[in-house]
């Protein structure tokens, strides 16, 4: 044994690794995305690991490879669960042979998602296991324990970290090494694996029959624990259960459980806890899963304890908790003043706010600003997705409309065209999007007829997440050159009849190519290539010459981060210049030079 | 030993090493470390922070409001944003150059720091570093998290000692890089001692 200081990802990886996963697939997505790398980082090559089109895709591919016995695991954030529900539904009915558990981080907040949805409600709804770790250190444990309930029930299993628990450091006591697991391979039984309203009966009346069982399995689960005595109760899930922990330690005259299998809900071990206790406090995030959980239990045993939490007001019914936001609560509730003292700020001076931005030379700045322009004084829609270029909605570009989920904007900028025909409608979509879930858009925008502008925002990467590749870049994870996958082909081959590829940096040729497609009805498509700045080596920078008439027009009209105004005087940055020049192309008086595509 | 110490900056000024640098140093000490950082889309252009734990008592990565012994910031402004996680008799080593968020640029508010440094001072014991002027002496403009490394280490508030984080600094960095960053640290420590003031 050795130690790791990993992050609670990496804590993930090495349970899944320890537990002799044969197949790992994931999609991208905080705060899920490094479990999967570090899968890669510290495998010896003998498992399979790819990053999947999409979550569904990830989910199926893993699906047949356990049904052959292999362990899988698939890894994604919360909303990706939502892309792979189909498969994950159907597949709840059908069960697996190998352990397969799939990682559906949450994150409460929320500090990187669209929603605040809670995969223990998920889990439930599929009416399937879930794991809920409360530190990395008990992801790591939890991960290999999700493999073997797994396999004895013969279930796809739920693992959900939130944020603070994924992006979390500790250190970790590893294996040295790991012993590869042999499986038995698939045996044809279409009985088993061929999912008819027949079978979808059968095994849905096994299941409700099974989960009562697996709750009470759960009951005996060491990670399911109490400590303290007392009338009083205190029930947390989750880092919850840290910050819970860290105002209770002194506190040995409270009842203090933790649930780390939600559903199916431990009922004999929740019974004993709740031995002889008045009052109970849940302490969760998202939504309130424990508490009516435990009210349910409550009533159908008629105990009179009453419970509080979200439904009762005393937690917040979104966000994060956090120790001080329990300190207080934990404090009323148990009559206590548990408030450290902290300095008094209330004469703090007024902070900058710091907005995320697109980096200096972003090429998706250029891209929207040659829209922009192109379609000034026209009615114009503009239909964002899900990446950094949703950041293209900040002032001054001010050019994302909608931003809904993956691959919304491409259908999106059909439906307005349909109530609004004298606007010009366009998506903008990233490379990695598109191959996840914009390219049937395109086809139904094709198939009735729909007048929109496809923009897809191409830099090589997929940079919100972390830049992990995708089929368009010609890198797999298995360590691979791959083939790469052609989105001009793609959309040549689905019959778009107008495809350009423009370099956005060259700002009077990109403008052109929208004026063009402008002009024309149907499906066009518009490529923008260029690549992310955070991954290639900056071309120089740009200078300000003693010409500049200090108009501002270049601040007022891209907003780069690089470009300040220093002593009154307009000046370039140059640790963030990356000599993208699109600055230069939009001076009037000539003023900016150096590096430059012109 | 219980520590809390707060790192925090604007995405891109190297704070995460530096807490990298400072947890494996702890452990290597024998204590248990926890330790938690901002990740996505924040990390662009915004306010980030990493949370350092050091000692038995810390059951959470985050530390709380009023808990933390040390508070690092790069930037003045960030200082004061988060000054509510610092104890009562806790330092903050603060650069005082700023980084003008860029909102700046489109609507001049005149924001330059200095009014963050007198608020700082008037609160807490602070160890006040000019950054632009020992970067320019460091001879890189990419070095400050080993420079408010070096004063942390003479402020004497780390309870670890500068062997120790110099022997991580050479176990985890590229050798390339190593004598830069090491003449950055002693950079670090020069100005960090004598330097306390209320």
């Amino acid at each position: 044994m050795k130690k790791e200081y990993v992050m609670g990802n990496g804590a993930i990886a090495l349970g899944a690794l320890s537990a002799g996963v044969n197949l790992v697939t994931g999609y991208p997505g905080t705060p899920s995305s490094e479990i999967l790398e570090n899968i890669q980082k510290y495998s010896d090559g003998s498992v399979h690991i790819e990053w999947s089109v999409n979550e569904k895709s990830a989910m199926e591919v893993a699906a047949s490879a356990s049904y052959s016995g292999a362990r899988t695991l698939v890894t994604m954030k919360q909303v990706g669960l939502n892309v792979a529900s189909d498969p994950l539904m159907s597949l709840a009915y059908v069960g697996v042979k190998g352990g397969m558990v799939i990682v559906s981080a949450d994150d409460p907040g929320p500090i990187s998602s669209q929603t605040e949805q809670d995969t223990r409600m998920f889990a439930e709804f599929c009416r399937i296991p879930v794991f809920d770790p409360a530190s990395p250190e008990e992801a790591f444990q939890m991960i290999q324990d999700a493999f073997i309930y797994s396999e004895k029930y013969k279930t796809p299993v739920l693992f959900r970290p939130t944020t603070r628990v994924c992006h979390a450091y500790a250190s970790v006591e590893v294996p040295d090494s790991w012993r590869y697991r042999e499986y038995e391979g698939f045996i044809k039984d279409s009985g088993k694996w061929v999912i008819f309203p027949r079978l979808s009966f059968l095994n849905h009346a096994m299941i409700e029959e099974r989960n009562p069982k697996i709750g009470e399995d759960f009951s005996s689960y060491s990670m399911n624990s109490v400590q303290g005595s007392g009338r009083k109760a205190v029930f947390a899930s989750g880092v919850s259960y840290a910050y819970a922990k860290e105002c209770l330690q002194d506190h040995p005259e409270v009842r203090f459980c933790k649930i780390a299998t939600p559903y199916p809900f431990p009922e004999s071990f929740v019974l004993s806890a709740l031995e002889g206790v008045e009052e109970v406090l849940c302490v969760e995030e998202l939504s309130p899963y424990i508490e009516n959980a435990l009210l349910k239990l409550i009533g159908k045993h008629q105990l009179p304890v009453r419970v509080y939490g979200k439904l009762t007001g005393h937690i917040a019914s979104s966000g994060e908790n956090s120790t001080d936001s329990l300190r207080q609560v934990l404090g009323d509730f148990l009559g206590i003043s548990m408030i450290t003292e902290q300095m008094d700020l209330s004469d703090c001076p007024s902070l900058p706010v710091r907005p995320p931005v697109l980096c200096a030379g972003c090429p998706h700045r250029a891209s929207f600003y040659a829209v922009k322009k192109a379609m000034e004084g026209r009615k114009s829609y503009f239909c964002g997705d899900i990446g950094c270029y949703t950041l293209g909605n900040a002032m001054p570009l001010d050019m994302v409309d909608t931003c809904l989920c993956m691959g919304a904007g491409v259908t999106m900028a059909q439906g307005f065209h349909w109530v609004d025909k004298e606007a010009v409608c366009f998506a903008f979509i990233g490379d990695s999007t598109f191959f996840a879930s914009g390219m049937t858009g395109v086809v139904n925008a094709l198939y009735n007829e729909a007048d929109m502008i496809l923009c897809v925002l191409d830099n090589s990467t997929t940079a919100m997440t972390g830049h992990q590749p995708h089929p368009g870049t010609g890198r797999n994870m298995m360590g691979d050159v791959v083939a790469k996958v052609s989105i001009t082909k793609i959309l040549e081959g689905m019959g778009v009849q107008k495809v350009l590829t423009v370099d956005p940096l060259k700002l009077q040729e990109a403008m052109d190519a929208v004026r063009e497609c402008a002009a024309l009805p149907g499906v066009k498509a518009i490529i923008f290539k260029s690549p992310c700045v955070a991954i290639t080596k900056p071309q120089g920078t740009m200078k300000i010459a003693p010409s500049c008439v200090g108009c501002r027009k270049c601040i007022r009209e891209i907003g780069c981060p690089a470009i300040v105004v220093k002593d009154g005087k307009v000046t370039i940055e140059e640790g963030l210049c990356t000599g993208c020049g699109l600055c230069s192309q939009i001076c009037p008086v000539h003023a900016i030079g150096g590096v430059c595509h012109e | 030993m219980n520590k809390d110490i707060l790192l925090c900056g604007v995405g891109g000024q190297g704070t995460v090493l530096a807490s990298k640098l400072i947890a494996s140093a702890a452990m290597r000490c024998g204590d248990p470390v926890h330790s938690a950082e901002t990740i996505g889309m924040a990390q662009r252009g915004g306010s980030v922070i990493s949370h350092i734990r050091i000692g038995e008592r810390a059951a959470s990565p985050l530390i709380p409001r009023g808990n933390a012994d040390i508070l690092i910031a790069f930037e003045p402004a960030e200082a004061v944003r988060n000054l509510s996680y610092l104890k009562k008799d806790g330092v903050v080593i603060v650069n005082s150059t700023p980084v003008k968020p860029t909102t700046e640029a489109l609507q001049e508010t005149g924001y330059d720091g200095t009014e963050m440094i007198a608020y700082l001072k008037k609160k807490a014991d602070c160890v006040i570093l000019d950054g632009e002027a020992l970067l320019k002496k460091a001879g890189s403009a990419r070095c400050f998290n080993m420079i408010v490394l070096g004063a942390l280490a003479a402020s004497g508030r780390l309870e670890i000692p500068t062997e120790i984080l110099i022997e991580e600094m050479e176990h985890q960095m590229k050798p390339q890089f190593l004598e830069l960053n090491k003449r950055a640290f002693h950079i670090g420590e020069e100005a960090g001692t004598d330097n306390e003031v209320k």
